[in-house]
């Protein structure tokens, strides 16, 4: 059972802030969701790999080889703030 | 209306059309780029597959230098300095790109509802929902305001449009096509595909995206040696289809299942012979889909921040703080409860109870169909259980949404390929048929649907256009 508390400390996990509405609202829609997959508990798994990738590539290499990258302009074109050619985040604490 | 004499001028109508359309299936539109392209393409200087063909992208799919918002408030204003390689394909062959299509934001969605910029219309029935999530390329491509486009395909959102506006859609097996550039929601489930009004514009397009490409390290070189458009032959004779009985349960609208067998019996008159199959894990497919879609989804938009690129608006206080405060803005609600979801169900303690175990159950599912497809060479069932609903019908209730897409969702969690090609009518409404295929047997989906079309006259235009 997920409770108001729950949404409010699952939204901090995700950083989105939430409404009292959302919260009350989401409360309410994740419990009848997480109810309906419920179902999975009913089925045997047991002995059964889980499928991360369907075809099973694993790692795939290529040669170290430098090759043309973004200008620094066009990689801050779309950065609402910036400095000196870096992007400017909020503070940490 | 006679033809039109060139590229340019067929162009220049095709935006005529769109910019007095009520379907809203475009967020952006590259009308000067486009008539550019044609004119170029009129004077010989553009040459190409796709040269002079008007060609729509969803907004999930970068372009450079035009606005990519997924539908969503956090990217209004977002435009790519690069193409994804899909488009860099499309470009190479001289496709005149008329814009970028509406869609459930962020892909998440069956209805083109959730989209920040307002929903798309079915041109069947403007007032219902031209299914999602891309609800836009799907509209486009029936509404003759493009002559083919790009869709994604995450949980059915090639197929559910494509059935639900009476065109065609392709969802590639997994691997087939480069992903670079698109903007990821579950990059284990998705991939481009193409929605076109007939097969061989569906396979000529499937033809110029396929193939391997070294800036997708999930994507292999298969198709580097087929040619789909090669296997538009009519002659379904000596084929097995496989009717997987768990695809016409409970729920399936009486119209849809008529259509769907009439589907079958067409085949099997043209020589495929039938037989029913059994792909018991299916019924978990949904919960199994919907967490692993929502546990992939609360990562990879984990990096929405409004830092580098997107939404920053407010004062700036500490980054949690402003982090929160901005993808609460940026975010509509279904993007918020699947990032929520997934983060719940990836948290300490919860991990294996929901995320290991839908993987388990994938894997159950995978196995059914390789079990299934030793006795058969292709499956048939309905893409969607039912004609398209009404906007607002299921918006209140996110698990009705979710249960649409029941028979869409084994595809993607197996990564088989698959086809959504129209075969009926509920009144007015298209009905869409599913034929599902063996890893990277494209080709034989291609050449059974297109032998379906041969026969069949289910290619029709909505009353009015």
């Amino acid at each position: 059972m997920i409770t108001e508390k729950d949404v409010e400390h699952i939204g901090s996990l995700a950083c989105v802030d939430l409404t009292d509405q959302e919260t009350e609202l989401f409360a309410k829609q994740f419990n009848s969701i997480l109810e309906y997959f419920k179902e999975l508990d009913g089925v045997n798994t047991e002995n059964v790999e889980p499928t991360y990738h369907v075809i099973g590539l694993t790692n795939v290499f290529r040669e170290d080889v430098a090759d043309e990258s973004l200008p620094q302009e066009a990689a801050l074109a779309n950065t609402a703030k910036k400095e000196k050619g870096f992007i400017k985040g909020p503070r940490i604490v | 209306m006679p033809a039109a004499s060139s590229y340019a001028e067929s162009a220049q109508r095709t935006f005529e059309r769109i910019e007095k359309s009520k379907l809203n299936a475009f967020i952006t539109l590259n009308k000067q780029q486009a008539l550019q392209t044609a004119r170029d393409v009129d004077d010989g200087k553009v040459t190409g597959r796709l040269a002079g063909m008007t060609v729509a992208v969803k907004d999930c799919i970068t372009t450079k230098g035009l606005q990519t918002t997924c539908a969503s408030k956090i990217l209004t204003g977002y435009v790519p300095p690069f193409d994804a390689e899909v488009v860099a394909r499309l470009r190479h062959e001289g496709a005149v790109i008329t814009g970028k299509t509406n869609m459930d934001e962020f892909a998440m969605g069956t209805s083109t509802e959730s989209s920040y910029y307002g929903p798309t219309r079915n041109p069947w029935d403007l007032t219902r929902v031209p299914g999602g999530s891309s609800g836009g390329s799907a509209a486009a491509v029936a509404g003759l305001e493009s002559r083919m486009a790009l869709g994604t395909d995450t949980g059915g959102s090639v197929r559910c449009p494509a059935a639900f506006c009476g065109v065609v859609g392709i969802k590639p097996t997994y691997g087939l096509v480069s992903r670079y550039g698109v903007v990821e929601y579950a990059n284990s489930l998705e991939q481009v595909g193409p929605i076109a009004r007939n097969v061989p514009d569906a396979a000529l397009l499937l033809d110029v995206i396929a193939g391997g490409d070294p800036k997708d390290s999930t994507s292999v070189a298969e198709a580097d040696k087929v040619t789909y458009t090669d296997h538009l032959v009519d002659d379904v004779k000596g084929l097995t289809i496989g009717v997987p009985e768990e695809f016409f349960g409970e729920g399936l609208d009486k119209r849809v299942e008529k259509a769907v067998w009439d589907g079958i019996m067409t085949l099997n008159k043209l020589g495929a012979d039938y037989r029913k199959v059994s792909l018991p894990h299916t019924k978990y497919s949904l919960s199994a889909y919907y967490i692993i879609a929502m546990c992939e989804a609360s990562s990879n938009l984990a990096r929405f921040d409004g830092l580098r690129y997107g939404l920053r608006t407010g004062k700036d206080e500490n980054w949690h703080t402003t982090f929160s405060r901005i993808r609460a803005e940026g975010f509509g609600a279904e993007v918020k409860r699947r990032i929520m979801l997934g983060t719940y169900a990836l948290s300490e303690g919860y991990y294996g109870q929901y995320y290991l175990k839908a993987l388990q159950v994938r894997t159950l599912i995978k196995n059914d169909f390789e079990r299934a497809f030793k006795d058969v060479d292709v499956m048939a069932a309905p893409t969607m259980p039912a004609p398209a609903f009404r906007l607002g019908e299921k918006t209140d209730d996110p698990l009705s949404m979710y249960l649409a897409d029941v028979n869409t969702l084994p595809v993607n969690l197996a990564g088989i390929p698959s086809i959504s090609v129209p075969c009926g009518f509920a009144g007015r409404l298209p009905i869409g048929m599913q034929l599902m295929g063996k890893f990277f047997d494209e080709p034989l989906l291609i050449r059974t649907a297109y032998t379906f079309e041969c026969n069949t006259d289910f290619q029709k235009l909505p009353e009015g256009f």
